[in-house]
């Protein structure tokens, strides 16, 4: 957690000194620091947890940070840093796993419907918009009380929620590129669709479309906070961050790091993740050239 | 009379990635009033970096580092931003290359005519749209009373641009720039506008910067000529002894490619006898098809065509013509209404679907765009290997070695093979595409305006290419170009298409000299010419006086050029359609009138430009 309080005023030194391209480099680093910090965190944060998840360890509800409970401790009075430690893992990598599938399948169904026939775009795209119309925070609402929470309903919901938009965005730039004279000289060679698709048009949207999985993971983790704040996410004595949030909304009158720590650090983990996935795309960009 | 403009070593640094460079390095000229100089160059040139640098302008990015540059009694670098803002647009004025990007399509003609002189307090709404009114006389536009009341997409690109000079005139400013004005438009619509720039700038007494790659038009615009290369003076002279004897060699390499079809030739003895693709009857179009199968937009009408073995046919026609969308027919790219390829013998599928892999390999397409037609993403070994490894299961060392014999072919340097193409310059990167087509090892290759988004010099070099591999490879070309002398550089037969009708057709030799269909006379004479005096001469244009037309009959396939032809005849024209008719030299014409009819018009019309191009 430390390395998290010293990083942001660095960034911002850079920031002062006017210098863009190394202000963006800086950012940059910053960024793939969070991430790295989170993704550890997620790995071994179950190990290194000094208390067991779910034990009441102190007398003292909301305590302050001290040498015993570095973190502090909860409303029950668990140790506050085991209790991030194994539930950095629960919105880390559900979040990403979301993300990632979201992501995936958007894209892969937006390269399908650019290169198939005008049927299935049709029927593609319509099918799209029709989930894009459904709010996501209903569409899990629904989804938890038919089917009861479970962590892969969460991920289901969550694809569900957010492929459509990245479907959206990723067809509408391979449309753009499908009508560039190099596709069509692939297609007058006599190219198969996978090839278009996958060769052709894929590696020149790359930018943007993890860039939309950079937000779309931001998003994923609100998602997930704010099902588990309602109570219908990751379920006790599990906990992620989101619910770490809610459970300990009675210290928030008293300024608690139970409750500070937490938010903190979903806010971190989202912003650690674009400021890294905008690096990855401006040097991908410098690479080739630019568009 | 005394210098008005006054440019003296004028450096402008550009800040990229390695530190500053510097793109114009000590440029010095100046001008008197009522004197027109032309800044010509290629691209990277700076031609139009100095150009903005007399608005006291550079763009971002860019800095002006130091230099004198004397604007009457402004000098433009030492004044501060606010006091420019008095000027530009007031004093000294612009006149962009796109007029299409330049007007703000929501606001009437009128209004951005007069917007400006408004803002800078020139008189009031009245008395400057009375003022505008005049300038469009001025510049032949037609119903002056009524057209600034238009939107800019309700009148042709021509007018726009005319419009645009009225923008820049109504001030009455020391100085005018005009960057590339007419580069945008076709032949036929430049002449009209250049020769409403040159009254205009003539009457009116007005001292111009006219900024040009084209020397031809340079010529007849400019009294004195800067060349420049590489954001230095090369050359710099009044413009006859320029034309005349250029001291510079670069001068002279550019004189030479103006006109390629001066310098090269197509190889003989190179076409056989056997034809390789044959077009009949074909139809085709864009939009929803009807019942019965027809494009609501047709493009294409009624198009015969034939192209032997190792022969190249050049398909001429301004925008809208239909070139492209030929090109894209027999690519495959767009399925014909109606009508049918033949290609070596066999049937050639509408669409990509119905072809087979060989089919696809022997017609392979070069775009007009080497920027778009390359991937970003792949480097030029990988461009080139992918139909290598395609159509000939190329591997490993064979591989490598066939992408460097491909490189040798199209004189590229091998090392170039692991770079990108945002890495190469625009001449290389039509180099790498025409490789890409060649490594099929095709018998016919669609060139779309190969040479048009380059630079002269480099679009001569490129032509010239295209003509070696043709005797080296015996392959055949589609040529697509809307600039007939590359077309006569290259090709052994040529094609005239007018709004998707095949209107000539001929040998290279029958494109010589008259008789012409009209608009192919229209269109080589539309071409400038390489002497002063060239504009003021020619006779043929499209804003005299045509013969009187009664209504049109209801008859199908009358002559679409019907609203432009200086020859047609009233009640014949315009109630029956035209038939094909094979005229003296040879090329059959689709036109009423016979060969001694339209001799005898054409040597009329064009009895003093004709010895330029006999």
């Amino acid at each position: 957690m430390n390395n998290l309080i010293v990083k942001p005023p660095t960034a911002a030194v850079a920031l002062a000194l006017g210098k863009d391209a190394h202000a963006t480099s800086w950012l940059g680093l910053v960024g793939a620091a969070m991430c790295v910090f989170w993704l550890l965190v997620a790995i071994f944060g179950p190990w290194l947890a000094p208390h067991p998840v779910g034990e009441v360890v102190s007398d003292n509800v909301f305590d302050s940070l001290s040498i015993a409970y570095p973190l502090g401790t909860d409303y029950l009075g668990r140790d506050m840093l085991s209790r991030v430690l194994v539930g950095a893992q629960f919105t880390v990598g559900l979040a990403l796993v979301a993300a990632v599938l979201a992501s995936g399948l958007g894209t892969s169904c937006a390269l399908l419907s650019v290169v198939s026939p005008k049927w299935l775009d049709e029927l593609i795209s319509r099918l799209m918009d029709a989930f894009i119309s459904i709010p996501s925070k209903m569409l899990a609402l629904i989804m938890v009380s038919a089917f009861g929470s479970s962590v892969t309903l969460l991920v289901c919901t969550a694809v569900l929620s957010y492929s459509p938009g990245a479907f959206r965005i990723a067809r509408s730039m391979a449309v753009n590129i499908e009508a560039l004279e190099y596709v069509q000289v692939a297609r007058t060679r006599g190219e198969r669709r996978l090839y278009i698709a996958c060769v052709e048009i894929l590696p020149n949207m790359l930018n943007p479309v993890l860039a939309d999985l950079g937000l779309r993971f931001g998003f994923i983790v609100l998602l997930l906070s704010g099902m588990s704040f309602l109570g219908l996410g990751v379920q006790p004595p599990d906990a992620d961050l989101g619910s770490l949030v809610r459970e300990n909304i009675g210290g928030l009158n008293q300024g608690a790091p139970a409750i500070v720590i937490p938010a903190l650090a979903i806010g971190t983990l989202t912003i650690g993740v674009n400021l890294f996935i905008d690096r990855l795309s401006s040097r991908r960009s410098r690479r080739t050239g630019g568009h | 009379m005394s210098e008005l403009i006054r440019v003296e070593d004028l450096r402008v640094v550009a800040c990229g990635e390695r530190g500053e460079v510097e793109i114009v390095k000590g440029v010095s000229f100046s001008l008197e009033k009522g004197e027109v100089l032309a800044l010509i160059g290629e691209s990277g040139s700076g031609k139009t970096t100095i150009a903005l640098a007399l608005l006291g302008y550079a763009r971002s990015g860019c800095r002006l580092a130091g230099g004198v540059v004397q604007i009457g009694e402004h000098d433009m670098l030492a004044l501060r931003e606010s006091e420019l803002q008095g000027l530009r647009g007031n004093r000294v004025s612009y006149i962009a290359q796109s007029a299409a990007a330049a007007f703000n399509p929501a606001k009437k003609l009128i209004d951005q005519v007069v917007e400006g002189a408004l803002i800078h307090g020139l008189g009031s709404r009245s008395v400057l749209e009375a003022k505008a009114i005049e300038l469009f006389r001025d510049l032949a536009l037609p119903d002056t009373e009524r057209i600034g009341q238009r939107y800019p997409h309700q009148v042709s690109g021509g007018q726009l641009q005319r419009v645009m000079a009225a923008m820049a005139l109504i001030s009455d400013p020391l100085l005018v720039v005009l960057d590339e004005p007419t580069t945008a438009l076709d032949v036929t619509t430049q002449i009209d506008v250049l020769r409403a720039f040159k009254r205009v700038v003539r009457e009116r007494g007005a001292t111009a910067v006219y900024v040009s790659h084209d020397l031809a038009v340079v010529a007849q615009m400019a009294d004195q000529i800067v060349v420049l290369n590489g954001g230095q003076i090369f050359e710099q002279s009044a413009t006859a002894p320029l034309l005349k004897g250029p001291a510079h060699a670069y001068t002279r390499s550019l004189l030479a490619a103006a006109r390629p079809d001066t310098t090269i030739r197509p190889p003989c003895g190179v076409a056989g006898d056997a034809p390789l693709l044959t077009i009949e009857g074909l139809t085709a179009g864009y939009g929803n098809k009807n019942p019965q199968g027809m494009p609501s937009i047709r493009v294409l009408e009624d198009i015969d065509l034939t192209v032997r073995r190792g022969q190249a046919i050049g398909v001429i026609g301004e925008s809208g013509s239909g070139k492209s969308t030929l090109a894209r027919v027999v690519a495959g790219l767009l399925s014909p209404a109606l009508g049918g390829l033949t290609f070596d013998g066999q049937p050639l599928g509408g669409s990509l679907s119905e072809r087979t892999d060989e089919q696809f390999r022997r017609i392979q397409m070069v775009f007009q765009n080497a920027d778009t037609a390359l991937n970003p993403m792949h480097s030029v070994g990988n461009i080139l290997s992918r139909p290598l490894k395609m159509y000939f299961g190329l591997k490993g060392a064979a591989l490598r070695e066939r992408i460097d014999e491909l490189l040798d072919l199209v004189r590229l340097p091998r090392e170039l093979a692991e770079r990108r193409p945002s890495e190469l310059s625009g001449g290389q990167k039509q180099r790498v595409n025409l490789a890409r087509a060649l490594a099929a090892k095709p018998d016919l290759i669609l060139c779309d305006e190969v040479t048009s988004a380059l630079d002269t010099v480099v679009g001569a070099a490129i032509l010239e290419l295209l003509r070696d591999l043709r005797q080296q490879l015996g392959v055949s070309y589609l040529f697509i170009s809307h600039d007939i002398s590359t077309v006569r550089a290259l090709c052994d037969d040529i094609v005239v298409m007018y709004s998707g009708h095949k209107v000539q057709e001929g040998t290279r030799q029958s494109f010589a000299q008259p008789p012409f269909h009209p608009y192919t006379d229209l269109l080589i004479h539309s071409v400038p010419e390489l002497r002063q005096g060239w504009l003021e001469s020619c006779g043929t244009t499209t804003c005299g006086t045509l013969p009187s037309l009664g209504a049109q009959a209801p008859v199908a396939g009358l002559c679409t050029f019907l609203n432009r032809c200086p020859v047609r005849v009233d009640g014949l024209c315009n109630h029956t359609a035209p038939p094909r008719r094979i005229i003296d030299g040879g090329s059959e014409v689709l036109c009423h009138h016979d060969s001694a009819e339209l001799l005898k018009n054409q040597q009329d019309a064009n009895s003093m430009t004709m010895g330029a191009y006999a």
